[in-house]
């Protein structure tokens, strides 16, 4: 069994962790590129959303490097994602790449099938070496999503323009080449230490942004045009609450385990959506709020086109927008969308977010120009 | 004076007005429903949604539109899950929010949340809250939710007997032209607003009876059948909608008297992209049988839709007749 497992950002290194640290033999797929959406806009359906058809890639391209077996996890809806899975083994089967999907999930067929996969996945059970190794991974995840979150606060701030960009994709291609927990801990340590030693603008007060949405397109840089680097090059401080070490965290393990978790973004939402309706559409919304309230200047929203609870959460937004004062950006994304007329929203987005910034901060009259 | 009561003539309405209407009048409220979609109901819709929703979502914009001005309630209950252990789609449960958060100057709306998800007890539930708006009295919200379940009760029996919910709704009777050639037996499969709204579909429904076309749909199906014939999908799905479409085309396929199926589904639609592609691919895998999706949205042309309906339907027929001919080549 070679196993692979689809891209999403910098998540290649936590699921790394895990099938190091259970000995599993794998192949990461290349990392998205254009070859991969092309293969999977001509296996996918059409109107099916954006993780759908890049994941699809993944899979192909790691299939020619040997892979035959494929990790993702499940869920049971309502998002699409929950039936990814069965998607993937439809269309590979049709396009006639012989792989087995092992899906991470809670099985209809109950506790059985799960151990079952899980056996599978390990080579065995061992619940001391399993335990460890999750443990390692919730770890490695958390400190790649701190690492990822320096960069944002450097790159606006760093004086030779392109450093933190530099030593962060250093860093990407050496995980991809580090095996284990511990090397990759030192790594992540010795990165860190890099991204601090950048010399930076301590006075520079940079605007700042929340990146909220859909997670995949949020988090993998491909998917969006590698808008926190845009913006950071730009002088703009970005945040993203949602991370993938959150997911895992709260969703996967916390879950599971009943575990009290951050509801802080659920209470935000609640004025304005009342419930769960599947994907992040609550924390979009709450995420949106409690910037507002820490004093972001804007709020980028980054959704794969016909996202369902996107959707959901982008007729809602406008109101917010009002409400708190801060300007709302909705960006969507498809395998059609060109960069240049994206770049262009960003940068008139960014214009606009300075221009209201110089007249809160001056408090001049406003004048019409030729007046 | 009777209270106002409004239903916007889009989404679940074709699924369950009959409950509601008996409901609503059995507490004593007046109901008033929009008109039958319009040009100027969809355009007005289409102009106050977001671009990204399906034309379903933004015709209800525009039923709620052509009705706000009329009513004391706006009728929009959160859908959550209408099934145990099933979802609906996510703009269902959030729809309350997005009418609310859109349009301006709306009546007070009764977002009561409907959510089968854990028990089935839990319609009842919402029944009494939606109750609570007309009545104090318990018993009297629970003699009127009989009443309305069974007035559902006889709808999804007529349906199951052969007739189209549309034809119910609309009051229209269903005639097929039996002038022309032989019938053909064709199955629809789709969501029950793209099918029986005949505005949107631009008249579909009437277009093939009068080319002498037996309509079925998933609706008519019993739904044993339908769960028996899900146990074929590797994981259960999810959804409502994709459970009772993915078992209901695997009937059909094995049904000798069907003659082609039918896919409508409306652009944008996240459940129909998954639905439909996987009803396809076991289509053309394991049967012989013609298949067509066609996809609706408000940019759809009606000459477009009728090419391809009668370009369907006369390959089956000319399919029919020379079923023993073997072709000379190829």
């Amino acid at each position: 069994m070679k196993l692979t497992f689809p891209h999403m950002g910098n998540t290649y290194i936590t699921a790394k962790t895990l099938l190091d640290d259970l000995d599993v033999d794998y192949i990461i797929p290349p990392f998205n590129n254009k070859k991969a959406l092309e293969i999977g806009t001509k296996y996918a359906p059409e109107l099916a959303c954006l993780p759908l058809k890049i994941n699809i890639g993944n899979y192909i391209q790691a299939y020619e490097k040997g892979a035959d077996t494929v990790l993702i996890t499940g869920g049971c809806g309502p998002c699409r994602f929950g039936y990814y899975c069965e998607m993937h083994r439809a269309i590979l089967k049709d396009a006639g790449y012989e792989m087995d999907i092992l899906t991470l999930e809670m099985p209809n067929q109950g506790v059985k099938e799960l151990y079952r996969r899980v056996k599978k996945l390990a080579g065995g059970f061992n619940a001391y070496k399993i335990i460890k190794a999750l443990k390692n991974t919730a770890q490695i995840s958390k400190s790649v999503d701190e690492l990822e979150r320096l960069t944002f606060q450097v790159r606006p701030r760093e004086i030779k323009k392109g450093s933190t960009d530099k030593i962060y994709k250093i860093f990407l291609n050496k995980a991809l080449k580090t095996n284990g927990s511990e090397a990759l801990k030192k790594l992540i340590k010795a990165t860190e230490d890099e991204l601090r030693e950048v010399e930076v603008d301590r006075n520079f007060k940079p605007l700042k942004v929340g990146i909220v949405g859909e997670i995949y397109t949020t988090i993998d840089p491909f998917s969006n045009f590698n808008i926190q680097s845009k913006l950071g090059n730009m002088g703009i401080e970005v945040n993203r609450r949602v991370t993938i070490s959150e997911w895992v965290i709260d969703h996967i393990i916390k879950n599971a385990l009943h575990l009290p978790r951050d509801r802080s973004h659920i209470e935000a939402a609640k004025p304005y959506l009342g419930t769960m309706i599947g994907g992040h559409a609550q924390e979009t919304i709450g995420n949106t709020i409690l910037h507002a309230k820490e004093g972001y200047d804007g709020i980028v929203q980054v959704y794969p086109l016909t996202c369902m609870p996107e959707i959901v959460a982008e007729s809602i937004l406008p109101t917010i927008e009002k409400d708190f004062d801060i300007p709302i950006l909705t960006l969507i994304i498809d395998e059609m969308t060109g960069e240049a007329g994206y770049v262009t929203r960003i940068e008139a987005f960014v214009d606009l977010l300075r221009k209201r910034k110089e007249r809160t901060e001056h408090g001049r009259d406003w004048l019409l120009s030729g007046n | 004076m009777a209270k106002k009561v409004g239903i916007p003539r889009g989404l679940f309405y074709y699924q369950y007005y009959p409950l509601w209407k008996t409901f609503f009048e059995e507490l004593g409220a007046e109901i008033v429903v929009s008109d039958f979609t319009n040009k100027q109901i969809l355009d007005s819709g289409v102009k106050s949604c977001v671009d990204e929703a399906c034309l379903p979502v933004k015709l209800f914009y525009g039923h709620v539109l052509n009705l706000k001005d009329k009513v004391d309630y706006l009728f929009i209950p959160r859908f959550t899950s209408i099934s145990k252990g099933e979802y609906i789609c996510p703009k269902f449960g959030g729809l309350p929010d997005m009418i609310r958060h859109s349009l301006k100057e709306l009546p007070e709306i009764i977002d009561t949340e409907v959510n089968l998800r854990k028990s089935k007890k839990n319609a009842f539930k919402a029944a009494v809250d939606v109750g609570n708006y007309f009545s104090s009295d318990r018993h009297v919200i629970k003699s009127a939710y009989q009443k309305a379940l069974n007035s559902y009760r006889e709808f999804r029996s007529n349906v199951r007997k052969g007739v189209l919910p549309g034809d119910i709704l609309s009051k229209r009777r269903g005639v097929l032209n039996k002038s022309s050639d032989e019938t053909v037996n064709i199955a629809i499969i789709g969501h029950v607003y793209n099918l029986y709204d005949n505005y949107m579909n631009m008249d579909m429904i009437y277009k093939l009876r009068s080319m002498g076309v037996n309509i079925t749909t998933i609706e008519m199906l019993d739904g044993k059948v339908i769960d028996e014939k899900n146990q074929m999908l590797p994981k259960k799905m999810f959804w409502n909608f994709g459970r009772k479409a993915v078992g209901g085309a695997f009937h059909i396929m094995e049904r000798e008297d069907i003659d082609g199926i039918i896919y409508l589904m409306s652009f944008g639609c996240g459940v129909d992209s998954f639905v439909c592609d996987l009803i396809e691919r076991k289509v053309r895998n394991t049967k012989d049988i013609p298949f067509t999706v066609l996809t609706i949205d408000e940019h759809s042309g009606e000459a477009g839709m009728n090419t391809r309906l009668e370009a369907f339907i006369d390959m089956i027929r000319w399919r029919n007749r020379n079923e023993a001919d073997v072709p000379a080549y190829g």
